[in-house]
């Protein structure tokens, strides 16, 4: 590594000019990927704060800690800030702003006024449902299920719904760049093939972004019309149809899963490789893979609604397509820990969240089968086995992966080196903690105990307690990064270029990257994690 | 703290199909976790990073890549098959079922026995019996969920959905809504009470209320059905007697089954179908009529024959 001569002083594009306008007017891709993290950190544990709140109250069966109302309000902001304002941005708009660029050889993402306005767009959205929160909240799930949120409800439904809305355009906006970014902004010899499958899951997921938003933002748009001016679309008292609602949001909402999974799982491809010093196995399987994600996703929104009275057939045609989407899922699974065989493989924190990542992702996604299975699905669909099943996949997987990315990448984004000992530790309480929050949620499931309720049935709080326990022993494992991250800013070793000995551009550049990412633009003549003849590329430097 | 159940009761003859069912997908669950954690722990222990090592680059294997795409789809079929076909199986109702009437509002359950026993957020069931239970939704959507006996469905403003049971043992047991429904959603529960078929008879006579083909015949004249569907010179609308069940034909030539979804409709939404031969003339009644007091006049129209027919 090369910390004796960095000690000199470098450019770079946290030093390169100071103050509040340098950052609020950034046109810079890694500048604005640290505005959306540190957005999305304040979200993320906003919505945590919730979850504790949620399962302190349910520690006990009556429900004595908060009144019903405030209950249903808890879960309700969890749900919608933890989606639309931690989940969906996550990886996305942190490491895919970040990286997207340097992985592919570019100086930013092809709009880069377009990238800052998404995130001032997520702020704005942001700001107008933190106001509906802190002026009364909003009661009516992250569901939105109409009538009730149109025309029962007594809380500020529109104010949520319209920051949903403005939110919504900053995904919009940063997927269409990241697809004209990748179409053709790579480069010189970097084909589709070469490409990182980060870039590849990215890719998909920008497709759903652009293609599924636009529908989320209709649909909450109808809600406020019939709520504001009683103009009936949802409500059969006013001529309206329910069902129609829940078929425009899940075409949104299911799709939005695998905006929130694919990119975590381009995370994971990167990670498994890197610490097992090995090319991905079945390179194009693994890529394919997350387009058929993305087509499928779209296709199966109607297993939300297998008992809400929709047609047993159409029931089946959404069941079949739901088997489906599981395959590529399980293909990709079966790829990672192939990757391992035969690998060199290393225990540093990443590689841990990548581990959690693949076992946990497993187990949400054969839980899944539970679900898409319509005799099964009737009992479960509505309990806790559906909580414990989402959150496998979106915390188990999606954060899991999403932490390990950000250990991954920590010194690239900052310079420094993250105190390995405290991440390994961390990542083991998180595993733990998470399995015990919420396995016993699909013994519960089965027993019956319904989801979104404030009180319950005595006999079912054994499991609630565990659950409780588990979520306390979580919430340390998610405080101490955020404390050694910090740490290491001011205190951390510097990271030299390439710390983890990775093959990815990315590395290729120093630490932090310059501005302008590549003083000279990188020519690529070998595939993606060529860790097997890295030593003699080395060797002969490939710069044009 | 009461027991400490890990596995719900078994008390319909829906719940052991869907269990053993369920069963086999846990196998299915534990084969695949158990591979996929064992195979990572043994790759990372036995390929750990050593001095002296480096990986081999194994990345392709085409086998491989097909057998775990095939193999997982064939499971996957089986699994579909399996619970469609229990669905589907489960979704039709035995011709023997009992009728009773439910209507879901925030937050109770209102029940209805034919006989005129009504009751709240209570549903008193014989044993050994199948159950047809017609739900409404006075307000937003709710869901009627017995775990006991694994069924669930939800009750949809604006419209009938049915589900049906058979329990097979006596006892006590949840019902919840599970359909978010505001507020007091989680106060929105009760008891199935399943009795041998003798206690149940003495249940339901235990109580004389007024039943609601009566509450239904008094409606029918408060609401002045009467003048328009009655005989005579004022008649302007179909006679209702031994409508109940048969086919009616439409103008356009359509044909519509008149039964409880097509009362209602007519009720609520009178313009829909209008049956052939008369004037579109009947006023709405939306807004104006709960949907418990539908179902009453539902009962009237039901128990008119030809020669009692108004």
């Amino acid at each position: 590594m090369s910390s004796e001569v960095v000690s000199l002083y470098r450019e770079h594009y946290l030093n390169c000019s100071y103050g509040v306008r340098s950052w609020l007017l950034t046109k810079d891709h890694k500048r604005i990927a640290l505005l959306f993290l540190l957005s999305i950190t304040l979200f993320f544990f906003l919505g945590g704060a919730f979850a504790v709140l949620i399962r302190l109250e349910l520690l006990t069966p009556q429900g004595d800690l908060v009144e019903s109302e405030t209950y249903n309000k808890l879960f309700t902001m969890h749900g919608i800030i933890m989606v639309f304002f931690f989940l969906i941005p996550s990886i996305p708009a942190v490491l895919g702003n970040f990286l997207l660029p340097i992985m592919i050889g570019a100086r930013d993402l092809a709009f880069p006024r377009l990238n800052l306005l998404s995130w001032y767009i997520y702020t704005i959205g942001g700001l107008f449902t933190l106001a509906a929160i802190f002026s009364g909240g909003v009661d009516t799930g992250w569901t939105f299920y109409t009538p009730y949120s149109s025309t029962y409800a007594n809380t500020h439904v529109i104010a949520t719904a319209v920051g949903i809305f403005i939110t919504g355009f900053s995904s919009i906006l940063t997927g269409l760049n990241f697809i004209v970014t990748t179409h053709k902004m790579r480069a010189p010899g970097l084909t589709w093939f070469r490409l990182p499958l980060f870039v590849w899951s990215n890719y998909a997921t920008a497709l759903i972004m652009v293609l599924g938003t636009p529908v989320i933002a209709i649909t909450l748009l109808l809600v406020g019309i019939e709520r504001g001016f009683g103009i009936g679309i949802f409500d059969p008292r006013l001529g309206g149809d329910p069902l129609l609602f829940q078929h425009l949001f899940w075409f949104y909402s299911h799709p939005a899963v695998y905006i929130m999974i694919l990119p975590g799982m381009g995370v994971v491809s990167e990670l498994v490789t890197c610490f097992s010093r090995k090319r991905i196995f079945g390179y194009q399987f693994v890529a394919f893979a997350s387009l058929g994600i993305a087509v499928l996703g779209f296709l199966v929104w109607g297993h939300h609604m297998f008992v809400s009275g929709q047609s047993p057939y159409a029931g089946m045609i959404f069941s079949f397509l739901s088997f489906l989407v599981a395959i590529p899922s399980a293909v990709k699974v079966f790829n990672w820990t192939a990757t391992m065989y035969k690998g060199s493989i290393s225990y540093d924190a990443p590689m841990l969240y990548a581990m959690g990542f693949i076992g946990l992702f497993t187990v949400g996604g054969l839980t899944g089968l539970f679900l898409a299975t319509l005799a099964i699905d009737v009992h479960v669909t509505d309990t806790y086995f559906i909580v414990a099943h989402f959150h496998y996949i979106m915390v188990g997987g999606m954060v899991m992966a999403y932490l390990g990315g950000i250990h991954f990448w920590w010194p690239k984004i900052s310079g420094k080196l993250y105190p390995e000992g405290w991440a390994r530790f961390a990542a083991l309480v998180v595993f733990v903690g998470f399995n015990l929050t919420f396995f016993p949620q699909f013994v519960l499931g089965y027993l019956g105990m319904p989801r979104r309720y404030h009180a319950y049935p005595p006999e079912f709080q054994v499991l609630n307690v565990m659950s409780t326990a588990g979520a306390s022993i979580l919430a340390v494992g998610y405080l101490l990064p955020m404390v050694y991250f910090v740490w290491s800013i001011r205190y951390g070793k510097a990271a030299g270029d390439n710390p983890w000995d990775a093959t990815g551009l990315e590395w290729q550049t120093p630490s932090p990257p310059p501005t302008e990412n590549f003083e000279e633009t990188p020519v690529v003549t070998w595939e993606a994690y060529d860790y097997g003849s890295k030593e003699t590329r080395e060797k002969e430097p490939q710069v044009a | 703290m009461m027991g400490f159940p890990l596995f719900p009761e078994v008390a319909s003859t829906i719940a052991k199909s869907v269990d053993r069912l369920y069963f086999f997908l846990i196998g299915i669950t534990v084969f695949f976790s158990v591979l996929i954690f064992v195979s990572i722990l043994y790759f990372a222990v036995k390929y750990r990073r050593k001095p002296g090592r480096t990986a081999e680059q194994v990345s392709e294997g085409l086998g491989l890549e097909i057998a775990w795409t095939v193999v997982p789809f064939l499971i996957t079929i089986v699994i579909f098959t399996w619970g469609s076909s229990l669905y589907i199986a489960n979704s039709r109702v035995p011709d023997q079922a009992m009728d009773i009437y439910v209507v879901g509002r925030q937050w109770m359950w209102k029940i209805q026995h034919p006989s005129g026993r009504r009751e709240i957020n209570e549903l008193h069931v014989p044993v050994g019996q199948a159950v047809k239970l017609t739900l409404a939704s006075q307000d937003v959507i709710h869901s009627f969920f017995i775990p006991a006996f694994r069924v669930k469905q939800d009750v949809v403003p604006g419209r009938y959905v049915t589900m049906w049971f058979q329990p097979t043992r006596a006892g006590e047991y949840h019902l919840f809504c599970a359909e978010y429904c505001g507020t007091s959603h989680s106060a929105m529960i009760g008891r199935v009470v399943a009795m041998e078929p003798e206690d149940f008879q003495k249940w339901l006579g235990g109580v004389t209320e007024e039943t609601p083909a009566l509450a239904g015949e008094r409606l029918f004249s408060d609401f002045n059905c009467v003048n328009c569907h009655a005989t005579g010179a004022r008649q302007r609308c179909p006679q209702l007697g031994g409508l109940y069940g048969t086919d009616v034909q439409l103008e356009g030539g359509a044909h519509v089954k008149f039964d409880e979804a097509y009362v209602r409709e007519s009720i609520i939404n009178p313009n829909a179908k209008i049956v052939k031969g008369y004037p579109p003339v009947m006023p709405t009644y939306r807004g104006q009529i709960s949907e418990e007091q539908i179902l009453d006049l539902i009962a009237y129209i039901r128990s008119l024959t030809p020669e009692k027919g108004q």
